[in-house]
């Protein structure tokens, strides 16, 4: 919607600015005068939440790395220091742990919204490319900072993790001490390991600048994913909107809140509060619960891939497992291309919709499985989900985009909310 | 010269590509050192090898001693625990090895290996899982009195890593 600016500054001073750095006008474009599409519900309000998680991130971070010592003697100290002795150290430490836990909450419900009310599809298929840009930043930053506590789950989160790379053929080891700056994960892992956490974030604030940018260009899609075809389609974003997504914002830190006042660590590991020790490992390791469901899909593969009743091996479970997992994140980047059907929201795909919420439950499942120990049924249930996974994507939303009958669309924006207040008018 | 230039591809090109050319090799050869600092420094080299004496291992009995950061394991085995070993029969082994592979001989109740598993790293728990060996909780992998893989995950035997038997109770490792 990058219609024609109406900003019109309002004295001497901002006329003045206006015509040197028209800073005022790009966010008044941006944010007050945008014209937004009147229906949409408050699954949109997620964008608004998520912003604001990153802001609370970056603040309570920079406040935690005045306090914190990245050293693998110290850091762990540090830490309880934090939270026991600085002032306030409780509750800031805190909400930058929930704070992770929040925003990946945050997350996969945008992520999920986009999905089932095809907001991926043309002309938005950059803004979606670069919102999948974003979580790999994302998980990548909730990765090191998990590291820098430095306890048991961290130094063993770290070794686990770091050695995905070890499944690379040839090159693997190589990579490996690269990464670690030693033959263990050790003090200069955790000292590049603190360097890039505070560094990412930065460059995610970078990415959403990106993503706000193509997301103004086409304007918001919207619960009937037709596009706006008249001003009666829109209203402007301030106040309709700005009071909206302020509303959602102060209920989802109600819960948030709740969190760090009362159960800071229920979203954590106990593990976490032993001193990291090499010699030894917790004998039930697990990612935080927003690792889950991608955990589960590396452990799926028990299997090696290669020609059958042979031992030839191309691919074996280790690096398989490592591919399905990286494939998992990668094959949202084709998702705009998997999906051909032209109508967008799912609430008009009769089919679609019962695949979607399918998917849906299959990743909760697979974030269960991802907790528990990898033995017996809990891998068949695993290898299931991860199966149905893949296949939404690669099968059966491609075929789902020829078979399928849509229902019909409404005429416009205003003609379907104006029918949805009919009804309830009448009904009532 | 303007004769010259007129060819396709001209002189002018050749210079195009050949200063490009030079100038990529320049931003490799720079770029380098940016990435070649994470590699293990000369501090975390310095401790390449170390000594450890096995005679304090009780026979049944292991440790757990440091090197390069790595946990490993000195397992001092029963005889037992040999001739399992050795019963194995290669077409069982995934990786496969025989025992005298994988430990010095005369000192062949010793076992050295470095204890993180093959397949992610965990550290292995010492005479368990289904084949009296070591069993890695993280993703279920099995290994053989022999610490070869037997079931699960891990794609290869525990590592062996470079050592020798200085005297006869002394191994230098590394
Ligand atoms: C995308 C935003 C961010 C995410 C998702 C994130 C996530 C995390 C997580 C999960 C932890 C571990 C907390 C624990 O379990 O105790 C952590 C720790 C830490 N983070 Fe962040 N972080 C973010 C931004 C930042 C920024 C911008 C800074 C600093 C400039 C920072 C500095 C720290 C420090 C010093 C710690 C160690 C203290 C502690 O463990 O609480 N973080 N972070
Ligand atoms: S690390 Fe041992 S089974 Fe995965």
């Amino acid at each position: 919607m990058a219609g024609q600016s109406t900003y019109k500054p309002s004295n001497g001073f901002t006329k003045w600015l206006d015509d040197r750095l028209p800073i005022m006008r790009l966010g008044y474009d941006s944010f007050v005068d945008f014209p937004t599409p009147r229906n949409l519900n408050y699954w949109w309000t997620f964008g608004g939440i998520l912003t604001v998680c990153l802001g609370i991130q970056i603040v309570t971070g920079i406040i935690l790395a005045m306090h914190y010592t990245p050293e693998a003697t110290m850091a762990f100290n540090s830490v309880e220091h934090i939270r026991r002795d600085v002032n306030w150290g409780r509750i800031i430490q805190g909400t930058h742990a929930v704070g992770a836990s929040m925003f990946f909450i945050a997350v996969y419900i945008h992520m999920f919204r986009g999905m089932y009310y095809g907001s991926y599809k043309a002309p938005r298929e950059i803004l979606w490319m670069l919102g999948v840009v974003i979580f790999l930043l994302m998980m990548a930053t909730a990765f090191f900072g998990y590291v820098l506590p430095w306890g048991q789950m961290s130094f063993w989160g770290a070794t686990v993790i770091t050695n995905f790379f070890s499944a690379v053929p040839v090159v693997g080891d190589a990579i490996l001490q690269l990464l670690r700056g030693g033959f263990a994960v050790d003090n200069p892992t955790l000292n590049r390991f603190f360097s890039l956490h505070y560094l990412l974030p930065f460059m995610i604030a970078g990415v959403v600048g990106l993503h706000i940018w193509a997301l103004h260009v086409p304007g918001n899609n919207n619960p009937a994913g037709i596009p706006v075809k008249s001003k009666q389609d829109t209203v402007p974003f301030h106040p309709y909107y700005t009071l909206k997504d302020g509303f959602a914002i102060v209920v989802f830190l109600i819960p948030f809140a709740w969190f760090v006042f009362f159960a800071p660590d229920i979203l954590g590991h106990a593990d976490n509060y032993i001193p990291a020790n090499s010699q030894v490992t917790p004998t039930h390791i697990v990612p935080e619960w927003y690792f889950l469901p991608f955990y589960a899909i590396l452990r799926a593969i028990t299997f090696n891939i290669g020609i059958p009743f042979t031992d030839i091996t191309f691919i074996d479970s280790k690096l398989g497992g490592v591919i399905a997992m990286f494939g998992a994140i990668v094959v949202l980047f084709f998702l705009p291309w998997l999906d051909r059907s032209p109508v967008r929201s799912g609430g008009f795909r009769p089919m679609f919709k019962w695949f979607f919420w399918l998917q849906v439950i299959s990743f909760i499942a697979l974030g269960y499985l991802g907790s528990k120990p990898a033995e017996g049924t809990y891998v068949v249930f695993a290898q299931i989900f991860t199966a149905y996974y893949f296949a939404y994507f690669l099968i059966i939303l491609p075929v789902l985009s020829r078979i399928e009958t849509p229902k019909a669309l409404p005429a416009s924006i205003s003609e379907s909310v104006l029918k949805v207040e009919a009804k309830s008018a009448t009904t009532a | 010269m303007p004769d010259n230039d007129q060819k396709d591809p001209n002189r002018r090109d050749f210079l195009y590509v050949a200063s490009g050319a030079v100038g990529a090799v320049a931003v490799a050869g720079a770029v380098w050192p940016l990435i070649d600092q994470m590699n293990p420094s000369a501090a975390v080299l310095a401790l390449a090898s170390i000594e450890f004496d096995v005679s304090s291992v009780p026979e049944g009995g292991s440790v757990t001693i440091k090197w390069r950061g790595l946990p490993v394991f000195v397992r001092h085995r029963t005889e037992a625990e040999i001739e399992e070993a050795r019963a194995v029969p290669m077409s069982d082994l995934k990786d496969p090895q025989t025992d005298a592979e994988r430990v010095k001989e005369g000192h062949e109740q010793y076992l050295i290996m470095i204890a993180n598993c093959t397949h992610l790293g965990c550290v292995p728990v010492g005479e368990s899982g289904d084949f009296d060996g070591w069993f890695c909780p993280c993703h279920g992998s099995h290994y053989d009195t022999a610490g070869r893989i037997r079931k699960g995950p891990a794609p290869a035997n525990l590592v062996v890593p470079d050592y020798e038997f200085v005297s006869d109770t002394v191994v230098r490792i590394g």
